[in-house]
C-alpha cells in the first residue's frame, strides 16, 4: 500500500512472465481503431445516462456483505486456535529466533547493551566500519559519501532509530536473498516453476500490507520479527524476479557451448549461468533494498524499531509537527540513497573484477590502513560518551523549523488557490469519470471494460480483463472499486503530463537532469506518511487530495523513465529532423516523443501501479473506497474480512490494468 | 604519492578522534560498572509494557502513567506504539500489559474476554474521562447559526455543506476507521439530506475542521472530546435525538445520538495476577477530560516530547498521583 512499489524498474516490467505473446499479427482493420474506441466509450456513456444510478452495487462505508463475512470469521478462528496451532507454534519458534538476533544487533549499534549505558559500538565505530566496507566493495568516493550521509543522519537527530532501520533492512534483505535466489534459480531454469510462483509475486507486491499486517502479528508476535517479516514479504519479489531474469538473459549458445563440454546442470549454474547474472543479480539486491526501506513506516504500525515511529509520532500530532516529521523522512531518504549509491557501484566494479581487473598492490595498503583506522575509530566509541552516542545538534530542529515556516506559510497564503484547484478538478474530471465508470450499472461497465481490453490488447488482456471483473465482482466490493478505478486513471493521467514535461526537459538539459534526478530520487523514497498533513491543510480529505498524493509518489519513476526513453532517440534523426527546419516543439512532439513510445507506455504502466500501490493511503485522506475498505479492516476486527475483499480488488484492479498495458504495448511493437 | 595521501588521512582521522575523545563526557566503563552493580537491586516491578494506540491522547494516558511507575516503583517501562486491534492481540503473548484508554470494543471483548472469549484480557476500572462522542460544527458556525445545534434544523442548512465530495447532497465528514460510527445510518434514518463521506484518518478530520474555522467554511462532522484540538478550536456539537439504553444495538437502525462513554482501562489477566506493583497504580489512575487535554496540549501544540510533558504534569501535580497510589 503505502509503501512503495520502488523495486518495479524496467527489469521487472519488461520480464517476460509467461511465454510473449504469439504473433497475432496486427490485422488489419478496415475501420481505423480510434473509432471503435469512441464507438464503445459513446454507447457506454448513453447507457450510462438512460440506466441512471441502477444496478451499481452500491455498499454504504460501513456495510458488509456475507462474503467479508465469511472471510472475517476465518481470522476469529485463527485467534480463537491460537494456543494450539502448530503452524503458529512453528512460526513463534522462528520469531523467537529473529527477535534474539535483531536484539543482538540493537545492543551492538542502537540500544544500550546491559550493563552498558550505550550500544557496544558507538556512531564513530560504526562510520569507521560502514566508510571501509564501502570503500573495499565500492571504492573512495562512495566511502566518503557513506561517512557524510551516516553524519548527516546522527546531525538530523535519529542516529538510534536509523540504526535500527538498517538492521531491520539488512536482516530482512538477507532473508530475501537466503529464500529468494534458490527460487529464482529454479524460477530461470524451469519454465513451469516460472509459471507457477510469477502471480504469486504479482499478489505480494500488490497486496495492501495493511491488509495483512495484523494477521501476520498473530503469528510473528509483535517484536521486531513482525517488521522483519512484512518486509520480506513486500522486498522478496524483486530479488526473485530481476534474478530468475538475469539467468534467463544468459545467452543460449554459451549454455549449448558447455553443455556440449560435457559440464553438469549444478556445474553450469555455479561456473556460467551465476557469475554471468552476478551484475544483474547485484541489482535485484539494490531493489530489494528500497523495497525494504520503502515498508520503513508501514512496519511502525507494528511498533517495529527504526524511523518509522517517529514518523508516525508526528503524523499523529498534527500539523505542528510537519517539520519534524519531514526531518525523520528525510533521515529515511538519506539511507535509501547511501545504500543505492553504493550497491549500484558495487555491482559495477563486481562487473570489472569479474572481467579480470585485478586491484593493485596500492589498493590493499589503502585497505590495511583504512581498516586499521576503523578498528581505532571502534575502541574510542567504545570507551568515550561523546563518540558513542551521537552528539545533540541544532541542525535536526532547525531543518524542522524552516520545514515547518514553509509549510505554515504554504497553508496560509496558497490556500485559495488550491482550493479552486480542488474543487475545479474534482467537479470537471472526477466526478463525470466516477458517474461514468461506477454510476452505469456493474454490468455496462463491466462489458465496456472487456470491450476496451479486447480492442486495446487482443485475446490475452481479453480473458484476464473477464477473470478480473469477475473476481472483483466476487468480493461484493463492485462499486467502491469502480471508484478507485475512476481516481487511478485520473492520477495516471496527471502524472503522465506533469512525467512528459518533466522528462523532456530533463533529456533536452543536462543541467536540468542533473538538478532533478536527485529531487526525483528523494521524492521517491520520502515516505507520503510525511507529506500528508501538509497537503490535506492545503486541499482538505477527499478523493482530490489522495489523487494528488498518488501523483506525487509516482512522478518520479514515470519522468525518468521518459527523459530516458527521450534521450536515447539517436542524436542523427534529431539532427536531420532540425536541419529540416522543424521547430523545439514539433521535433518533440513529431519525432522525439513517437521514437519513444515504448518508454513512454512504460512509464504509464509503472505510473499506474506507483498510483495504485498507495490507493490505501489515499483511504487515509479522504479517497474513500477500497483505500478506504482497507484501513477499516486494518483497525476494526468487525471489518477484517472486509478490508481483506478490498485488498483482493486492489490486486485483481493492479492485474487488469497491467495486462491490458502490457498486451497493448506488445501489439503495438 | 597515494600512500602518503593515506597515511595523512589516518593520522588526520586518528587526531580528530583524539580530539573528539578529549572533549569526549565520562567514561563509559565507570558507568557500565555501576548499571551492574545496581542491577542486582532493582525493583520488584520488572518490565511494564503500555501499549501507545494512535492517537495524543492515549499517549497523554500512557506517558503519564509510565512515568510514574519508573519514578516510584522502578518498572522497566516499554511503550510500543500499535493500532488497538493489535494490541489486543498483544494481551495474550505478554507483550502488551495494558491499554489505558479504551472507547469500548465491543467485538474485541467478545473475542478475549473470559466469559465468551480466550479470558486474555480483562477491565480494570475507569480513566476517570469522559468521552463525548457526536456531531459538530466549527465555533463560528453555531454563532452566526445559532439554531444549527438542533439537528430539526439541519435539513435547511443541508445545502451549505455541499461540496464536490457528497454528490449534490450535504457532506458529513465521517471519522478515521478506527471509531464506532453510525452516522450513515443515522442519516438515512433521520431523513437527512446529507451524504458520509470519510475523512479517512483523525489527522484528516483535525485538518478540515482547523481549515472550516479558519476560512469560515461551513462543515459538519464526527467528532470527540477528550481531544487535544478541541482547546485550539473548541467545536460546538449539535444535538441529535437523545440517546436512549439500547438506541444503538442494531447498527442499521440507529437514529439517537452516541452515548458517553466512560473510558476503561483494560489490562493482560496474566499481568493483573502477576502482583506487579504497578497494577494499583494503574488501578487507581483516574483523571479528568482537562487533564488530559492538557498533557496532549503539551505534546501536539507545544511540541514536547511525551517524556517530558508527562514528567511535567506531574511536577506539577503531586496531590493527583498521590491519590492515585493511596
Amino acid at each position: 500500500m503505502s509503501a512503495a512499489t520502488v523495486e518495479r524498474k524496467p527489469e521487472t516490467a519488461a520480464d517476460p512472465g509467461g511465454a510473449p505473446a504469439p504473433d497475432e499479427a496486427v490485422p488489419r482493420r478496415r475501420v481505423p481503431l480510434w473509432w471503435w474506441l469512441a464507438g464503445v466509450l459513446g454507447a457506454w456513456v448513453v447507457l450510462s445516462i438512460v440506466l441512471g444510478d441502477r444496478w451499481t452495487l452500491y455498499l454504504p462505508g460501513q456495510g458488509t456483505r456475507g462474503i467479508h463475512e465469511t472471510l472475517g470469521d476465518f481470522r476469529r478462528d485463527l485467534i480463537a486456535g491460537r494456543d494450539d496451532n502448530p503452524v503458529m507454534q512453528a512460526v513463534g519458534a522462528l520469531s523467537d529466533l529473529f527477535n534474539t538476533v535483531v536484539e543482538w544487533l540493537q545492543g551492538l549499534v542502537s540500544q544500550a547493551a546491559f550493563p552498558r549505558p550505550v550500544p557496544q559500538i558507538g556512531w564513530l565505530g560504526v562510520i569507521g566500519i560502514a566508510g571501509w566496507v564501502s570503500l573495499a566493495v565500492a571504492g573512495w568516493k562512495h566511502a566518503l559519501g557513506v561517512v557524510a550521509g551516516l553524519g548527516a543522519i546522527g546531525l538530523l537527530g535519529y542516529w538510534p532509530e536509523a540504526m535500527d532501520t538498517l538492521i531491520i533492512t539488512f536482516f530482512s534483505v538477507a532473508i530475501c536473498l537466503l529464500v529468494g535466489l534458490p527460487i529464482a534459480v529454479l524460477m530461470g531454469t524451469n519454465r513451469r516453476v516460472n509459471a507457477i510462483v510469477t502471480p504469486v509475486l504479482d499478489v505480494m507486491q500488490t497486496m495492501p500490507s495493511f491488509v495483512y499486517l495484523a494477521p501476520m502479528a498473530l503469528f510473528f508476535s509483535l517484536g521486531p520479527a513482525i517488521a522483519v517479516a512484512v518486509t520480506v514479504v513486500y522486498a522478496m519479489p524483486p530479488a526473485i524476479r530481476i534474478s530468475a531474469h538475469a539467468l534467463r538473459a544468459v545467452s543460449p549458445t554459451t549454455i549449448e557451448a558447455t553443455t556440449s563440454m560435457g559440464q553438469t546442470a549444478g556445474q553450469r549454474l555455479r561456473k556460467v549461468q551465476l557469475p554471468m547474472a552476478r551484475r544483474t543479480i547485484i541489482i535485484g539486491v539494490n531493489q530489494t533494498m528500497m523495497a525494504a526501506l520503502s515498508m520503513v513506516v508501514i512496519a511502525g504500525f507494528v511498533n517495529s524499531p527504526g524511523l518509522g515511529i517517529p514518523v508516525l509520532r508526528a503524523l499523529r500530532a498534527g500539523d505542528n509537527q510537519v517539520g519534524v516529521a519531514f526531518v525523520a523522512g528525510l533521515s529515511i531518504v538519506v539511507v535509501a540513497i547511501v545504500l543505492d549509491r553504493v550497491t549500484t557501484a558495487a555491482s559495477e566494479r563486481s562487473e570489472l573484477a569479474a572481467r579480470g581487473a585485478a586491484p593493485g598492490r596500492g589498493r590493499w595498503i589503502l585497505l590495511g590502513v583504512v581498516g586499521i583506522a576503523a578498528v581505532v575509530m571502534v575502541y574510542l566509541s567504545r570507551t568515550y560518551f561523546s563518540l558513542a552516542t551521537f552528539p545533540e545538534s541544532e541542525v535536526g530542529p532547525r531543518v524542522a523549523d524552516a520545514v515547518q515556516s514553509a509549510a505554515d506559510w504554504a497553508n496560509d497564503h496558497l490556500r485559495g488557490v488550491t482550493t479552486f484547484v480542488q474543487e475545479t478538478t474534482t467537479t470537471l474530471f472526477i466526478n463525470p469519470l466516477q458517474d461514468l465508470v461506477a454510476g452505469s450499472p456493474w454490468f455496462v461497465t463491466g462489458a465496456a471494460l472487456v470491450l476496451l481490453a479486447q480492442l486495446l490488447g487482443g485475446w490475452r488482456a481479453t480473458l484476464s480483463t473477464v477473470v478480473c471483473v469477475g473476481g472483483i465482482l466476487a468480493t461484493g466490493l463492485w462499486y467502491d472499486a469502480m471508484v478507485t478505478l475512476t481516481s487511478v486513471l485520473v492520477a495516471t493521467v496527471f502524472v503522465m503530463v506533469v512525467a512528459l514535461v518533466l522528462g523532456v526537459w530533463m533529456a533536452r538539459r543536462r543541467g536540468v537532469d542533473r538538478v532533478l534526478r536527485p529531487v526525483l530520487d528523494a521524492a521517491q523514497v520520502m515516505p507520503s506518511f510525511v507529506y500528508l498533513i501538509p497537503v490535506l491543510g492545503l486541499f482538505g480529505p477527499g478523493r482530490f487530495t489522495a489523487i494528488f498524493a498518488a501523483v506525487v509518489y509516482a512522478v518520479p519513476v514515470a519522468a525518468k523513465l521518459v527523459a530516458d526513453g527521450v534521450r536515447q532517440v539517436s542524436p542523427t534523426t534529431v539532427e536531420a529532423a532540425t536541419a529540416a527546419g522543424s521547430t523545439a516543439f514539433q521535433l518533440i512532439t513529431k519525432v522525439q516523443l513517437p521514437m519513444a513510445r515504448g518508454h513512454l507506455v512504460l512509464a504509464a504502466n509503472q505510473g499506474l501501479l506507483y498510483v495504485l500501490s498507495i490507493v490505501v493511503i489515499g483511504g487515509l485522506v479522504g479517497g474513500g473506497a477500497l483505500g478506504y475498505d482497507v484501513a477499516l479492516g486494518f483497525s476494526r476486527s468487525e471489518f477484517f474480512g472486509k478490508g481483506l475483499a478490498a485488498g483482493i480488488a486492489i490486486v485483481l484492479l493492479g492485474v487488469m490494468v497491467d495486462r491490458v498495458a502490457k498486451q497493448a504495448a506488445e501489439r503495438r511493437r | 604519492m597515494k600512500h602518503r595521501k593515506v597515511s595523512a588521512l589516518t593520522g588526520s582521522l586518528a587526531a580528530v578522534a583524539l580530539v573528539l575523545s578529549a572533549c569526549g563526557g565520562g567514561d563509559i566503563a565507570e558507568e557500565e560498572d555501576q548499571n551492574a552493580e545496581q542491577a542486582g537491586e532493582a525493583g520488584d516491578c520488572g518490565d511494564l509494557n503500555l501499549a501507545v494506540n494512535p492517537w495524543v491522547g492515549f499517549e497523554a494516558d500512557a506517558y503519564v502513567v509510565g512515568h510514574v511507575a519508573e519514578e516510584k516503583f522502578g518498572c522497566k517501562v516499554s511503550y510500543p506504539e500499535l493500532a488497538e486491534e493489535v494490541s489486543w492481540q498483544g494481551f495474550g503473548t505478554g507483550e502488551v500489559d495494558v491499554v489505558i484508554e479504551d472507547w469500548g470494543h465491543p467485538d474485541l471483548e467478545k473475542q478475549y474476554f473470559a466469559d465468551s472469549g480466550d479470558g486474555s484480557a480483562m477491565e480494570m476500572g475507569p480513566t476517570g474521562n469522559i468521552g463525548v462522542i457526536g456531531w459538530y460544527v466549527p465555533p463560528w458556525m453555531a454563532e452566526k447559526y445559532p439554531d444549527i445545534t438542533d439537528w430539526e434544523n439541519l435539513s435547511k442548512y443541508a445545502d451549505l455543506f455541499e461540496t464536490p465530495e457528497s454528490g449534490g447532497k450535504g457532506q458529513f465528514l465521517g471519522a478515521d476507521p478506527s471509531y464506532v460510527q453510525f452516522d450513515e445510518a443515522i442519516v438515512a434514518n433521520l431523513d437527512l439530506p446529507f451524504k458520509v463521506v470519510f475523512s479517512g484518518s483523525e489527522a484528516a478530520s483535525i485538518a478540515a475542521f482547523r481549515r472550516a474555522e479558519e476560512e469560515k467554511t461551513p462543515l459538519i462532522g464526527y467528532f470527540y472530546d477528550p481531544q487535544w484540538f478541541m482547546s485550539a478550536v473548541p467545536l460546538v456539537r449539535v444535538n441529535l435525538p437523545a440517546h436512549t439504553d439500547g438506541c444503538q444495538d442494531d447498527a442499521k437502525s440507529v437514529a439517537c445520538d452516541y452515548p458517553e462513554t466512560e473510558l476503561k482501562k483494560i489490562v493482560s489477566t496474566e499481568w493483573a495476577e502477576s502482583g506487579s506493583p504497578a497494577t494499583d497504580l494503574v488501578k487507581g489512575f483516574s483523571w479528568t477530560n482537562d487533564d488530559q487535554n492538557l498533557v496532549a496540549k503539551y505534546i501536539a501544540e507545544d511540541g514536547m516530547s511525551a517524556e517530558d510533558a508527562a514528567a511535567k504534569w506531574v511536577d506539577e501535580n503531586p496531590d493527583k498521583v498521590e491519590a492515585w497510589l493511596s
